[in-house]
């Protein structure tokens, strides 16, 4: 994790554009308090095994991304959260931890109770694919962890997410 | 007296004993005229001893830097002096104060004894010839000199302008450093003017918003230790804290206190949604007061308890509402364009402080209780966090400049919109919480 931050830490001091990059390789790893931000590969496994969080991460894609002020998932989104789900269903060991973000218009008291609004609402839909809920928990990071670091729409786009973090292990 | 006829004409703005009648005693009155400061002298303090002459100058500069940062007084400097303040008992040369134009005149001696320190000091109206109030003495520590400087420039503020004191106060707010995508937040503590700073919590965590108690001696935050953010309360004089307990899957952040002491009121979030609650701090005994699909958040309760503002986008924007303090009918209670958030009741209970969001622009505002009367004081890229200075004249926030290397820090400004200023903070620094005024 430490070494992350310093990925991150350079990449918002240096040049901007190369860590706008759509290429989900460079989206992070979740965490408690990492909360999926920009930053080296962080999930284990190599993105060709179908059974790795890489994969899932990568491959299937860990985040769905929302409208201004919005918890309402797109169709894209949705494709994403039905690979989740898949993947959630053959790889049963797995929990995972939905963290719900914010951009930074507005205050931190109402982008906290919005970021809770669309990691539940990932969440409902994992459930409505199967996945069982008490797999599925969720926090909200409300404005507190862009992973975007400009103030434009550029960067809002992608900070307004929810992003699937998974965690090795039974059920509870 | 040209100059003072003129400012009476423009709104009351300020008013010298000799322009009016002789026993009307020197008075700023602060409303929304244009207001020209009030000039005021403050020689060095007379120190009794040796030992107390360092304190004794300090002391004076520290009720300037507390009068002149209100915008309110402006200090004529030591080189205009004609006479000096050689002994606190000897009469006052009124002729060379007026001389310079100084309608105010502080003296003061020191002296002290060990770690014990005590401060003398008198007010006055030059113009009038008359002491304002009478002397005072306030005897402490020498650690606590700063105190005794605050003291001393609250009692001169409150004889002026008629208003509350606030300079003996405390800040609780987040102190930040780090990059924008890896914040490192945590709880700090320092003296209204941003002197005395100490840190509360390590940056392991965030941490968020926290918030006095009315007395001054516990703090409310959120914090994100164990992965969720829950509430923690903080015994300030010996920072320790506990977590007040949450249910399992929830999120409880956006905790205030009540005007006893007694009761949290705040945020849960669950399923999505997110109602506001109350805890009884003793018990754990919680109460929810909104059952709405909307988000209720950013609770204050009236002063008096009876009440509740507080943020609900049922509308389907974020709105001030207010409510009774145990739950029912919310009233909708701003109308204007834009968005609304963190309602703060003033301590006077006569005004909402809040945030506003209006065509990309963020400000921070008051309005009545009703709703009527909104005035935006400031404006910026994001100005939010409104919380009240002790005498409800002055508000402090959170402002944050844009892009990559975007930082928070604060900024006071008073109820008329007027002496905005920046605090100045070691670090970056968000959400302050004002103390009520110390003993």
């Amino acid at each position: 994790m430490k070494v992350l931050s310093k990925v991150a830490a350079l990449c918002a001091l240096t040049v901007l554009a190369a860590c706008s990059s759509n290429d989900p390789s460079n989206w992070g790893n979740g965490g408690p308090g990492g909360s999926g931000g920009a930053g080296g590969p962080g999930a284990a496994g190599s993105v060709n095994d179908p059974k790795s969080p890489a994969y899932f991460q990568q491959a299937i894609g860990d985040r769905v991304l929302f409208a201004v002020d919005q918890s309402t998932l797109s169709p894209q989104a949705q494709t994403t959260l039905q690979g989740q789900a898949a993947w959630l269903a053959a790889n049963p060991d797995y929990t995972a931890t939905i963290e719900g973000h914010a951009d930074e218009q507005g205050t931190r008291e109402y982008n906290l109770a919005l970021g809770a609004r669309r990691a539940n609402a990932a969440r409902e839909y994992l459930i409505s694919q199967g996945v069982a809920g008490n797999r599925l928990k969720t926090v909200s990071f409300g404005k507190e962890r862009p992973i975007e670091v400009c103030s434009t729409e550029a960067c809002y786009t992608k900070n307004r997410r929810a992003v699937t973090v998974l965690t090795a292990g039974l059920t509870g | 007296m040209k100059r003072l006829l003129t400012s009476l004409f423009l709104g009351l703005a300020l008013i010298a004993a000799p322009a009016l009648a002789q026993n009307q005693p020197l008075r700023i009155i602060i409303d929304e005229g244009v207001i020209e400061p009030l000039p005021y002298a403050v020689p060095d303090f007379v120190p009794d001893t040796p030992a107390a002459a360092e304190y004794a100058a300090n002391l004076s500069r520290v009720i300037a830097s507390d009068l002149s940062g209100t915008g309110l007084f402006r200090e004529i400097g030591k080189e205009a002096y004609i006479s000096q303040v050689t002994s606190f008992d000897a009469p006052v040369q009124f002729a060379d104060w007026k001389a310079i134009n100084a309608q105010a005149l502080i003296t003061g001696a020191v002296s002290v004894s060990g770690q014990r320190l005590t401060v003398r000091f008198r007010v006055w109206d030059v113009f009038a010839g008359t002491e304002l109030g009478n002397g005072l003495q306030f005897a402490g520590t020498t650690d606590g000199w700063r105190r005794m400087a605050h003291k001393v420039a609250d009692q001169v503020y409150g004889r002026i302008t008629g208003e509350g004191p606030y300079f003996d106060s405390r800040v609780v707010f987040v102190s930040e450093s780090g990059p924008k995508n890896d914040r490192k937040k945590r709880l700090a503590i320092m003296d209204y003017d941003g002197a005395n700073l100490q840190y509360l919590t390590d940056s392991s965590s965030i941490v968020l918003a926290p918030r006095f108690s009315p007395t001054g001696d516990r703090v409310l935050y959120t914090s994100y230790e164990g992965g969720f953010p829950r509430i923690h309360v903080l015994d300030v004089g010996r920072v320790e804290r506990r977590v007040l307990q949450s249910q399992e899957g929830t999120m409880s952040f956006s905790p205030r206190f009540s005007p006893d002491g007694r009761t949290v009121l705040y945020s849960v979030s669950q399923g999505g949604n997110t109602d506001l609650h109350s805890m009884d701090i003793a018990s754990g005994q919680t109460r929810q007061l909104t059952e709405a699909p909307s988000i209720e958040t950013a609770p204050s309760y009236a002063p008096d308890g009876s009440r509740i503002v507080f943020e609900s986008d049922r509308s389907g924007s974020p709105q001030l509402y207010i409510m009774p303090a145990g739950g029912g009918e919310a009233e909708r209670i701003s109308f204007g364009q834009g968005r609304y958030g963190t309602p703060v009741w003033s301590p006077r209970g006569d005004l909402i402080a809040f945030t506003k969001q209006n065509k990309g622009r963020f400000h921070i505002g008051v309005m009545r209780t009703d709703g009527s009367e909104e005035r935006l004081l400031t404006a910026s890229f994001l100005d939010e966090g409104p919380t009240w200075a002790p005498n409800g004249r002055v508000i402090m926030f959170t402002r944050e400049s844009q892009g990559a290397e975007g930082r928070a820090s604060l900024y006071s400004v008073d109820i008329t919109g007027r002496n905005l200023r920046p605090v100045r903070t070691p670090d970056g620094a968000s959400d302050p919480s004002w103390s009520p005024l110390l003993d």
